[in-house]
């Protein structure tokens, strides 16, 4: 395993997260609207093509924050319009992130069938 | 003198002890990184297995997810998120807490408008504007590139 | 009969509170009140599959405990007011349908406890009924997912921020009897200083504390040395601060006899409560498990019960509304057997 790698996705990671955390702390922000900011962030760098070179450079640390999946949501599009088109505005985005939410659909719905919420703490 | 709201807002201010936001940044970084390494950990695995790199990146995030559900089930994911904050937030296992977490709690009301409507109910709007920005994206690239 | 003074209602008849029950759950049992509740249950659902029915059947135990305690049956009781901080007051509604009382629902948010008592006093001392109840109460778990996330959600709390109580109080006030009396009311107005932090309750409705706090003072002549102790409820350590910053500014200096719920029913420094406790079931289960007991054997003789309530929903704070808060004043005293 390349531990040189693991190192820069954790420090990548960790300072898009720590960001994040001076958002919450700093400003009136909620956490529902930071999260959205991630997003439309992670699609405006990817489709400038800013994006794309920090995934080279930290890998996961690029990807699994939010703003990866932004990123994610613009190159589908970007290819998918390549590909087939004016249609592509419009099927690139969820094709590219289709694994991910229809995951968490279904696993959701599978937590919420099997679950039930705890009292806290 | 009769007291301003903006005179109380002040008052009201000095009066809030400030978050801890060195120990909530050191958490956010730690537990953040923590995420994305272990990501590309699973990621390097994948690869060397000779899997291509999208069809990795996808499998890797659904392993998160998967984990970040089974944990939001077992009731563990708020207990790490009080500590880590952003740091269980921004990673994509935040964006299936709060799919699975809505499902869970209501479960109660119904599986139709409880369980299927509420799932979305935090994590509804990074949908619908992670969508639109693409799409937006899509029509500048489609007719100015 | 009642003598206004002001915006004070002196209560010449002193209505008797005839018995009193605290029903909380585990949090409350590891806080310094724990064992003074009159029951405990491990079992934060009450037995029942969802959290509204689970807070419904623990204000209903409540107020079977308080009438089983003065021996009295449902039907002797003869109106009820309660209300708590689920939409349209279920827990009082769902909770208390089969008992077959006259019942006045209200809503005071936290602050529920001394309205709906204010109200029982009033009806005992107007005539208009010989006993009364006052019921109340809050569920941590069913507030959150009602004004807050999904309990299982990630999130974290600011500093500033309180604990719901997973609490109830009840109050039997009679005509006749043994028991610590009511000596007057101040029923409070609503004060907004533009505070719009959900998460800062406390700072919301110190204003509101301190207005009623003050004009009871104007109206009577009394003064803070009257009392053994000032209690509000649900200001927590942010609005207590503020609260005593406001009335230095009007000229009252409460010294030490300052009290709050939200710090009384917890212990900050052991429990993850942050700024302290909140919630209707915050004020009502130390008024019922700690403040009316010390009233009732003597160890305190006077005091001013007030608690406070933050009246915004989540519609008006999404739509940027500030928060509206209320005080309720309740002139508190020992009764005859510990009368000094």
């Amino acid at each position: 395993m390349n531990l040189f790698a693991l190192l820069k996705a954790f420090l990548v990671g960790g300072s898009l997260c720590l960001l994040g955390q001076l958002l919450i702390d700093r400003t009136k922000l909620t956490p529902a609207r930071i999260l959205v900011a991630y997003v439309v962030a992670g699609v405006v760098l990817g489709g400038l093509g800013l994006y794309q070179p920090l995934i080279d450079f930290a890998g996961a640390g690029a990807t699994v924050p939010l703003t990866g999946f932004g990123a994610l949501l613009a190159k589908g599009t970007r290819e998918a319009i390549e590909e087939m088109g004016a249609l592509g505005i419009l099927s690139g985005g969820l094709t590219a992130c289709a694994p991910g939410v229809a995951g968490a659909i279904l696993l959701s719905l599978a937590a919420g069938l099997l679950s039930r919420s705890k009292d806290k703490p | 003198m009769a007291l301003t709201p903006k005179d109380y807002q002040q008052m009201s201010q000095e009066a809030s002890p400030p978050s801890n936001t060195l120990k909530n940044a050191t958490m956010a970084f730690l537990f953040g990184g923590g995420f994305c390494a272990l990501g590309q950990s699973l990621l390097e695995l994948l690869l060397a297995r000779g899997m291509e790199r999208d069809e990795a990146s996808a499998l890797v995030s659904l392993s998160l997810i998967l984990l970040s559900v089974l944990l939001t089930a077992l009731g563990l994911y708020d207990r790490v998120a009080r500590v880590a904050g952003a740091g269980t937030l921004v990673p994509i296992t935040g964006f299936a807490n709060a799919m699975s977490s809505s499902a869970i709690e209501f479960r109660s009301e119904g599986l139709i408008l409880g369980l299927g409507a509420k799932m979305f109910s935090i994590a509804g709007p990074v949908l619908v504007y992670g969508i639109s920005a693409a799409a937006l994206y899509g029509v500048i690239y489609y007719f100015i590139l | 009969m009642a003598v206004r003074q002001g915006g004070t209602l002196l209560l010449s008849g002193e209505p008797v509170i005839r018995s009193f029950a605290a029903v909380g759950s585990k949090m409350e049992q590891e806080g310094p009140l724990g064992s003074s509740f009159d029951l405990i249950s491990q079992d934060s659902a009450f037995g029942q599959d969802s959290w509204e029915k689970a807070e419904a059947a623990m204000q209903k135990k409540a107020l079977d405990l308080a009438l089983q305690k003065a021996s009295l049956s449902p039907g002797e009781v003869e109106v009820l007011f309660a209300g708590d901080l689920l939409n349209q007051c279920i827990s009082s509604t769902y909770g208390l349908r089969d008992l077959n009382i006259p019942f006045l629902g209200v809503y005071g948010a936290c602050s529920t406890m001394a309205e709906s008592l204010t109200l029982a006093a009033l009806f005992v001392e107007g005539g208009f009924a010989s006993l009364a109840g006052a019921v109340t109460s809050s569920h941590f778990c069913s507030a959150e997912r009602q004004f807050r996330f999904p309990l299982e959600y990630g999130s974290q709390r600011p500093p500033s921020a309180q604990w719901t109580a997973t609490a109830s109080g009840a109050v039997v006030v009679g005509w006749q009897g043994d028991g610590p009396r009511i000596r007057a009311v101040t029923p409070g107005r609503i004060r907004d200083l533009g505070i719009t932090d959900v998460n800062n309750m406390g700072a919301a409705m110190a204003p509101a504390a301190a207005d009623t706090i003050a004009r009871f003072f104007q109206d009577t002549g009394a003064a803070p040395e009257d009392f053994d102790l000032v209690v509000t409820g649900d200001l927590a350590q942010v609005g207590s601060q503020l609260l005593l910053q406001l009335l230095q500014r009007e000229g009252i200096l409460l010294g030490g006899r300052h009290r709050d719920c939200g710090l009384l029913l917890y212990d900050r420094r052991r429990q993850q409560v942050d700024s302290g406790g909140s919630g209707c079931g915050c004020s009502a289960s130390v008024l019922c498990a700690s403040l009316l007991p010390q009233l009732q054997e003597g160890s305190l003789q006077n005091i001013l019960f007030v608690a406070t309530g933050a009246l915004m929903s989540p519609t008006a704070v999404q739509q940027g509304e500030s928060i509206p808060s209320i005080a309720h004043l309740l002139w508190l005293a020992a009764g005859t057997e510990g009368r000094k």
